[in-house]
């Protein structure tokens, strides 16, 4: 049987814009993947406690409100403490002087605005090396 | 990856080695035969809860909200919320995490979410090996919501040992409440959206509906008005389904429904092992080849199936089975 790519689409804080979340998360299922969406307003805790528990593949975590640069480190912190091995990537608003360093916390790609839906699928197919 | 080690770790509390083993079983890998085996002995304690219903009649809601009861309780609880997988694609949304989230960073909350996959009566068929890791984890009380159900997505039944079928206001006429199906295999009937015009002639048809049949053997279900995101009439559902498992609870007297459940289990085990055994026996050219040569009208189906089983079973009289 093929395994299954599942991906958990996750925003985390107060924003309250997920239509991108769920474009993603619809071409991410066309694409042949179980994803996970969780809603809105999630702490880091919840994120990474659902990743765990969902065991998912991948998170993409998607903000347009500014707080990734909190947000998004102190995810990658928890996924180290948990000891997880996971993809992590990022969608949303998030300006180019940012990028740098959420890469280097460990975030695989920072897709934003204009960036292709079969990118995205793509990146995950390619990364996660699995058939779906 | 070795599986007995995960299992080890699974019955010693270890939940990122529950959730992998729960993969492991839901993308059907080879060889976790024997790592089922030590959780299966190291299982039932958990109480099972069935929650089902069509969609969007507040199944979700329902599952937090006696799933925060049983958390008030001191019990520990595992949620399996099953959606819908997609039959053209394989992917699946799985949202029902969404009406949960509170729950989502408690430490006596497990919640896994699964695609039906290839099941097609409400679960997905490695439901059941799902809710086992669970007990075995520790979970106290498992909370297993089908699939938004039809009429005849019935395998809860094969699984839980209370089912709440779950409904709501203008979900139909009389004649729908007295069709064969959900609407047989309920222990307890929630009318969820109490606030809406019509719950009470919706509660009404239902008791109606119980009050034909004369014997209901010890336990008659009752028909519970409720609005599960206002809070109202939750009191009464936990009350029944806590009085539905002290009913339940002698093994002796319900022997008939364990063997009913015990029965199913042991089939659908051996079918999807049957089913992947013969799959991997052929190639997916030869299997490519056999599905044109049928979709052209070149071959029958029949012919098609005792082609591929007979390379997996040689000798056997495959014209008596297939």
């Amino acid at each position: 049987m093929a395994r299954k790519i599942r991906v958990l689409i996750a925003k985390p804080g107060l924003d309250g814009h997920d239509r991108g979340a769920k474009v993603v998360a619809r071409a991410l299922r066309d694409a042949g993947m179980e994803v996970i969406y969780t809603g809105l307003h999630q702490s880091p805790e919840q994120i990474v406690q659902t990743a765990l528990q969902e065991d998912v593949d991948a998170i993409g975590l998607s903000s347009l409100s500014g707080s990734h640069d909190v947000l998004f480190p102190r995810v990658m912190e928890l996924v180290r403490k948990n000891r997880m091995k996971v993809l992590v990537t990022a969608g949303g608003i998030i300006p180019e002087e940012d990028v740098p360093a959420l890469r280097k916390c460990g975030i695989a790609a920072v897709f934003g605005p204009g960036t292709s839906i079969e990118e995205i699928v793509k990146f995950h197919k390619d990364r996660l090396g699995r058939r779906s | 990856m070795n599986y007995t080690t995960l299992a080890r770790s699974i019955i010693r509390g270890d939940r990122k080695a529950a959730a992998r083993l729960i993969s492991v079983v839901e993308d059907e890998e080879e060889g976790y035969g024997e790592a089922m085996d030590m959780i299966f002995s190291a299982s039932g304690r958990a109480g099972v809860l069935g929650i089902t219903g069509a969609p969007g009649v507040g199944k979700s809601t329902l599952v937090f909200e006696l799933a925060k009861g049983f958390r008030k309780e001191g019990k520990s609880v595992g949620i399996v919320a099953v959606d819908p997988t997609s039959p053209l694609t394989g992917g699946a949304i799985l949202g029902d995490r969404i009406r949960m989230s509170e729950l989502s960073s408690d430490p006596g909350v497990f919640i896994r979410s699964m695609g039906s996959r290839g099941g097609t009566g409400g679960l997905s068929l490695q439901a059941s090996a799902t809710v086992r890791i669970l007990d075995a984890l520790g979970c106290e009380e498992i909370i297993v919501e089908t699939v938004g159900a039809g009429q005849t997505q019935v395998d809860i039944m094969g699984l839980a040992d209370t089912v709440v079928v779950v409904t709501m206001p203008g979900s139909g006429d009389e004649v729908q409440s007295i069709k064969a199906g959900l609407l047989e295999i309920a222990d307890i009937y929630v009318v969820n959206k109490m606030d809406l015009p019509g719950s009470m002639s919706t509660a009404a048809d239902l008791r109606a509906m119980i009050d034909l049949v004369e014997d209901w053997k010890g336990w008659k279900p009752p028909v519970l008005l409720a609005s599960a995101s206002g809070a109202r009439g939750l009191e009464e559902v936990a009350g029944s389904i806590r009085r539905h498992r002290e009913w339940f609870s002698d093994p002796e007297a319900h022997m008939e429904r364990r063997a009913s459940q015990a029965r199913k289990e042991i089939y659908d085990i051996i079918a999807s092992g049957i089913l992947r055994a013969i799959s991997s026996a052929v190639t997916d050219e030869e299997m490519g080849e056999l599905v044109r040569l049928v979709a052209e009208r070149k071959m029958s189906p029949y012919d098609a199936a005792r082609k591929v089983a007979g390379s997996a079973l040689p000798g056997a009289d495959l014209y008596k089975a297939l």
